[in-house]
């Protein structure tokens, strides 16, 4: 029963890492990376407290 | 110190100073501007901190939904979908510089406030500072929510490092950065009086990746046949923990060595 269970972790962990490496993809070729960055090398007033 | 709390304590130190090695941008008052910045780290660590080299994961997710409208975020749900399944809330224990500063605040000598049903209760505010904050208000209103209105740590790690180095910053300053230095203080005083207060209660970062404690490859496990249920693991532990490695454990370990039975490791779960 036990062992049953740990397979179904271990196959719905594997699901999720595959599908977070396809989003990763879809977002690098959707330029994700680039809004990231555009973001973070600008001052974010919101973040220090005056935006 | 057990090695396992001497080994979380460095780590904890050198993320935090591998977040943060743009030494210069504290002295000029200024924000790394290279590639590095495209990438998150997994702790919470505000990219407006003059020190960071990468970007923060709360903040560009909450801006990457303020733009959902026009561009599915997949980048940023991937980033922390992989920071999840890899490591779920190890991060909180092992690769958070807001987390070393609350323990840090902690080890002050002073009356301690030990978990009770309180405390547990208020555990579940974060997954509503999840939801509002982070989720609802970016999408709705258009606003990064827990930026502007909570994040301590772009307070700390931006805001004050910023304006103290920057005057034309400083003439800026009005009634919200009051607001955020106010609450920066409440934060820090309470983690003094309660263990990583801030975690435990409202930050969503660690909400999300506690959503990952079933699933996720490393952190905590129990040899249920060495495991005499004692509970000694429980009692002894600071966070509001059900049992070991639920959504509030933050994996940092410290209860292997309080196990009588040795049941209880830390690694790669289910070889």
């Amino acid at each position: 029963m036990k062992r049953n269970k740990n397979t179904m972790t271990d196959r719905i962990r594997i699901g999720l890492l595959l599908a977070a490496i396809v989003l990763l993809l879809l977002g690098v070729f959707q330029n994700g990376h680039i809004d990231v960055k555009n973001k973070a090398i600008r001052i974010c007033y919101e973040c220090i407290g005056i935006g | 110190m057990n090695e396992m709390k001497i080994k979380r304590k460095w780590l904890q130190l050198i993320s935090a100073v591998l977040y943060n090695f743009h030494i210069t941008g504290f002295v000029k008052g200024t924000i790394y501007q290279g590639n590095f910045k495209s990438a998150c780290v997994p702790g919470l660590n505000c990219y407006s901190c003059p020190g960071a080299v990468f970007s923060c994961p709360l903040g560009s997710l909450q801006t990457a939904l303020v733009s959902s409208k026009y561009k599915f975020p997949y980048y940023m749900l991937g980033v922390l979908l992989l920071f999840g399944v890899m490591l779920g809330r190890v991060i909180c224990g092992f690769l958070c510089p807001f987390g070393l500063i609350q323990e840090l605040l902690y080890k002050i000598p002073s009356g301690k406030l030990r978990k009770n049903r309180l405390t547990k209760k208020l555990s579940l505010l974060k997954y509503a500072v999840l939801a509002i904050f982070v989720v609802a208000i970016p999408f709705i209103f258009l606003v990064p929510g827990f930026c502007k209105y909570i994040c301590p740590a772009g307070t700390l790690e931006g805001g004050i490092p910023l304006l103290s180095a920057n005057a034309s910053l400083q003439q800026m300053a009005g009634s919200l950065f009051c607001w955020k230095v106010i609450l920066l203080v409440v934060i820090l005083l309470s983690a003094i009086f309660v263990f990583r207060s801030f975690c435990r209660f409202l930050c969503p970062l660690g909400a999300i990746y506690g959503l990952f404690h079933k699933f996720s490859l490393f952190g905590m496990h129990i040899d249920e046949e060495k495991c005499n249920h004692c509970g000694e693991c429980l009692r002894r532990c600071k966070m509001d923990v059900r049992k070991v490695g639920d959504a509030e454990c933050i994996q940092c370990g410290e209860c292997i060595g309080n196990c009588s039975r040795c049941a209880l490791h830390f690694g790669v779960k289910h070889k």
